[in-house]
C-alpha cells in the first residue's frame, strides 16, 4: 500500500482509443441472444405439443410404432411441425452448447475440437432429419401389411 | 483492504442455481434430441428396425428415463420464460427469486399431471 502513494500507476487518458485487441465488429452474438429468446418460446408450444401426441394421449409411448408415426406424417401439419421442431431445436441446442464450450474449455486447440465436432453433429443431424421427413414412405414395398398404417391397403 | 472474495465469484441461491439448473437440464436435453433424429430416422430402413428400436422405449428403466427428460423439459422451458422476462420486464429483475418459486411450482404442477399417466403406460402392463 505504501508503494502505491509513492508511484502513480500509468493510465491513459480518458477517451483515447482501445489498444490492443479490437472488439468484434459484429453483432452475432447480438443476433444469437434474440434467437435464443425467440426460438425458446416457439419449442416451448411445438415440444409441449410433441409431449401431448407422443407420451400422453392414446397409450402414450406404447401406442408409438411405425404405423403410428406413417399415420402422423400423412398430414402436412405434423411434417412441418417436426422440421421446425428440429431445424429449431437443433440451432438452439447448438449454439447453448457452444456456449458452454466457450466457458468451459480453457486451451484455443480444445475449444476447435470440441466445436467441429459439435458443428459437424449439426449438419448430419439436420440434413438426415430433413430427408427423412421429406423422402418417407409410409407404405414400403414388400413390408408386412400389419406393421403398415391402414391406409396402405386402402 | 477489503477482504478477497472466498475463492469464487459465484453468488449461490436461487440466481446462481437457477442458471447451473438451466445449462445441465439443455446440454442433457440436447444429447437425447441428437439420439432422437437418429432412431426416428429407421422409419426410412425398414417398419422392422424402427419398431425394434422404439421398443426399447418401452422398458421400464427408458421409461424412468422419459420421465426425467419430460422433466429436464418442463423446467427448462418453464425457467427459459422467466429468463425473459427477466430480460424484458421492466421488474423482471426485482421478482427473480419469485419467479423461481413460481417455476418450481408449475414444474410441480405438470408433472403431477404428467407421471401418473406416463408411469400407468410404462408400468400398467400392456
Amino acid at each position: 500500500m505504501a508503494q502505491l502513494a509513492t508511484q502513480a500507476p500509468t493510465v491513459s487518458a480518458p477517451r483515447s482509443p482501445r489498444s490492443g485487441r479490437r472488439t468484434t465488429r459484429t453483432n452475432y452474438e447480438l443476433y444469437g441472444w434474440v434467437f435464443m429468446r425467440a426460438s425458446g418460446v416457439l419449442l416451448l408450444v411445438l415440444i409441449f405439443g410433441h409431449l401431448f401426441m407422443n407420451l400422453i394421449d392414446g397409450d402414450g409411448i406404447n401406442a408409438i410404432d411405425f404405423g403410428f408415426v406413417a399415420g402422423k406424417w400423412a398430414s402436412p401439419l405434423w411434417q412441418v411441425w417436426d422440421l421446425l421442431m428440429l431445424w429449431l431445436a437443433m440451432i438452439h441446442g447448438t449454439n447453448g452448447v457452444r456456449t458452454i464450450i466457450n466457458d468451459y474449455a480453457e486451451r484455443t486447440g480444445t475449444r476447435v475440437v470440441l466445436k467441429s465436432a459439435l458443428y459437424l453433429s449439426f449438419v448430419v443431424v439436420v440434413v438426415l432429419g430433413t430427408l427423412v421427413i421429406f423422402t418417407f414412405d409410409p407404405c414400403p414395398a414388400g413390408a408386412p401389411a400389419d406393421l403398415l398404417p391402414s391406409f396402405c391397403t386402402a | 483492504m477489503p477482504d478477497a472474495p472466498a475463492g469464487t465469484l459465484y453468488r449461490g441461491r436461487e440466481g446462481m442455481w437457477s442458471w447451473v439448473a438451466h445449462r445441465v437440464t439443455g446440454f442433457l436435453i440436447f444429447f437425447f434430441l441428437l439420439v432422437h433424429v437418429l432412431d426416428t430416422s429407421l422409419v426410412r430402413v425398414s417398419p422392422e428396425a424402427y419398431n425394434a428400436v422404439i421398443g426399447t422405449y418401452k422398458n421400464p428403466v427408458m421409461g424412468l428415463g422419459e420421465a426425467g427428460l419430460v422433466a429436464a423439459i418442463v423446467f427448462h422451458a418453464f425457467n427459459g420464460i422467466r429468463v425473459m422476462l427477466v430480460d424484458f420486464w421492466s421488474k423482471g429483475p426485482r421478482y427473480q427469486r419469485v419467479m423461481l418459486w413460481v417455476v418450481v411450482g408449475l414444474f410441480v404442477v405438470t408433472m403431477a399431471g404428467f407421471l401418473p399417466r406416463h408411469l400407468m403406460n410404462v408400468f400398467g402392463g400392456h
